[in-house]
């Protein structure tokens, strides 16, 4: 390891390939914005290879702002911060597809950007629009598409990458009900499949007891880690999971941490 | 006639079934009816402005004064019909025409290239904007013939006429359309280390192109009224549109004076349509505001 650039700097964003792939360690990462706010006190917490860690909390709390650092985004003020990938797979809150590009085409543009050949990234684009459910609508327009369409034409977008980290910002706050669970399922199944470690940002309590193996909860601004909680539950999860009373009981116990914290709770 | 079933009821079906008719609007009925909604307001306004002229021609003006409005058919007759006239006409048209055509695609290059460099950085953008602004606020009429003293009446000056009146527009939209795409896009192209070039080309470009067209066809007017107004001042050679309409005017010809305004007109409702057509085109398929609301 180079003792340059551990002990020079004390915030800092590495990025390195091992046989730890796909795992993430946050030690001590805060951030604070150029205009003073706080967004994040110092948080410390690892993912391992193949895990589905959910983060919770009230708005505004910075769970986002974790993301963004997590994916390079924005600069940490303090602390370290290890991403292991090769890919980094990113879903915004908005599907943010191109409304000029195809869906085949938007599904391609990942690919475009690094320079993958046309062949392969169209046989990637072929794939992952089939694992997300859009085989048939690969000519429609994005204007064409439903919301929930519209994010997994999202999703098979940054899946052409082959993630190792997928890093979701409340990718289904803006789609109904019944379509965010089938969407969950299905990411459940692809997370199956594709065995990628995932940083899932919600502000549902149930969507984060039903596909994470750990439920972070964070407190409000300045957001820190509350607790950490596991998911007792076995993949592959079914869709009955969601009214299981000991599903009732983690959701509870989520509520409660939530409740509990500073600012959180009845005045 | 046939019974349907042994009740022997009518086939047809009653015209309030269940109610629903009432509440659900009958799917549109195609082509025809579609043309004639499209067709009919224009109609009745041309209908209308016609009746008026004639109001003003017979009602309004004794006939001794009767020339500062000729009646239609009579400046259709005099300026259209006659051939010696209207082939003059044709002929500073196609000047007119070819001093806009130059000076808007002049205008269009320049204009899209300034705005891209301004959109690179904001210091490019601040060093360039003020100026953008006064020279659109400076009047047409009065900086015509000072590029005439300047670079001599020749057509090299008519087109300049028209670039700087159609500039701004072009510069301004481009602009406003590289600088709309969202925080979330931007953000995909930086996480996928998409530099200056492939975020210009893929994503802030194609972006600004319905932002584009509103500009051109705005400047596409524009420099037709430059190329007129070009006219007015460079008299020498050939006359232009804008030289033969100041020329009836000074000879008192109404009918042809009137036929060479229409056909200045004409012309640049023509060049506004075609914009408009290229931008259905271009950005028809995926852009909301290029086609009609109801066609989802």
């Amino acid at each position: 390891m180079n003792p340059a650039t551990t002990a020079g700097t004390p915030s800092q964003r590495e990025v390195a390939v091992d046989e730890l792939i796909g795992s993430l360690d946050f030690t001590g990462v805060s951030k604070r914005f150029d205009d003073g706010t706080l967004a994040l006190l110092p948080v410390s917490f690892s993912a391992l290879p193949g895990e589905f860690v959910a983060i919770v909390g009230p708005s505004g709390c910075g769970k986002s702002t974790l993301l963004r650092l997590a994916a390079g985004l924005t600069a940490l003020s303090t602390g370290t911060l290890a991403v292991r990938a090769r890919n980094v797979g990113y879903v915004f809150q908005d599907p943010t597809l191109l409304p000029w590009r195809s869906v085949r085409r938007n599904v391609e543009l990942l690919g475009e950007l690094h320079g993958v050949p046309k062949p392969q990234r169209r046989a990637a684009a072929e794939a992952a629009i089939a694992a997300v459910g859009l085989t048939g609508f690969e000519d429609k327009y994005p204007r064409a598409l439903s919301g929930g369409m519209k994010m997994r034409a999202s999703l098979a977008r940054a899946l052409t990458m082959s993630p190792d980290v997928f890093l979701f910002d409340e990718p289904f706050g803006a789609v109904d009900e019944i379509t965010r669970e089938r969407l969950n399922d299905e990411l459940l199944r692809l997370f199956q499949a594709r065995r990628f470690s995932a940083l899932f940002v919600t502000h549902s309590v149930t969507e984060a007891a039903f596909l994470a193996s750990r439920v972070l909860v964070m407190s409000e601004r300045p957001g820190r880690i509350l607790t950490d909680l596991p998911v007792p539950f076995p993949y592959p999860r079914r869709p009955e999971l969601r009214y299981d009373p000991a599903f009732a009981q983690v959701t509870g116990m989520i509520g409660a941490a939530l409740r509990a914290g500073p600012g959180g709770g009845p005045r | 006639m046939t019974a349907p079933n042994s009740t022997g009821e009518a086939p047809e079906i009653p015209a309030e079934p269940d109610g629903w008719d009432d509440l659900v609007p009958a799917a549109p009925k195609r082509s025809r009816v579609r043309v004639w909604r499209a067709a009919l307001p224009p109609l009745v306004t041309f209908g209308a402005v016609v009746g008026l002229w004639y109001l003003i021609s017979y009602g309004l003006l004794s006939p001794s004064r009767r020339f500062l409005l000729p009646p239609p058919q009579q400046v259709i007759q005099g300026g259209f019909l006659t051939w010696s006239q209207f082939s003059q006409i044709l002929d500073g048209l196609a000047l007119t025409a070819k001093a806009a055509a130059a000076g808007f695609g002049i205008a269009t290059l320049l204009g899209i290239a300034v705005a891209v460099a301004m959109s690179q950085a904001k210091s490019i953008e601040r060093s360039i904007y003020p100026y953008a602004v006064v020279l659109q606020t400076i009047p047409i009429l009065a900086i015509v013939p000072l590029i005439g003293f300047a670079f001599g009446f020749t057509f090299r000056s008519r087109v300049l006429v028209c670039v700087l009146i159609a500039l701004f527009p072009i510069v301004t939209n481009t602009l406003f359309g590289l600088l709309s795409a969202d925080h979330g896009q931007h953000d995909l192209f930086t996480l996928h280390g998409a530099g200056r070039w492939k975020r210009l080309w893929k994503l802030q470009f194609p972006g600004a192109l319905p932002s584009i067209f509103t500009g051109l066809r705005i400047s596409a007017g524009l420099s037709v009224i430059g190329a007129v107004v070009g006219d007015f001042f460079f008299l020498q050679g050939q006359p232009g549109l804008g030289a033969l309409i100041n020329l009836y005017s000074n000879r008192l010809e109404p009918d042809q004076l009137y036929a060479a305004v229409i056909v200045a007109s004409l012309f640049g409702v023509l060049t506004f349509a075609l914009v408009g057509l290229i931008a259905q085109r271009v950005v028809g398929g995926w852009h909301e505001s290029a086609r009609g609301r109801d066609k989802a």
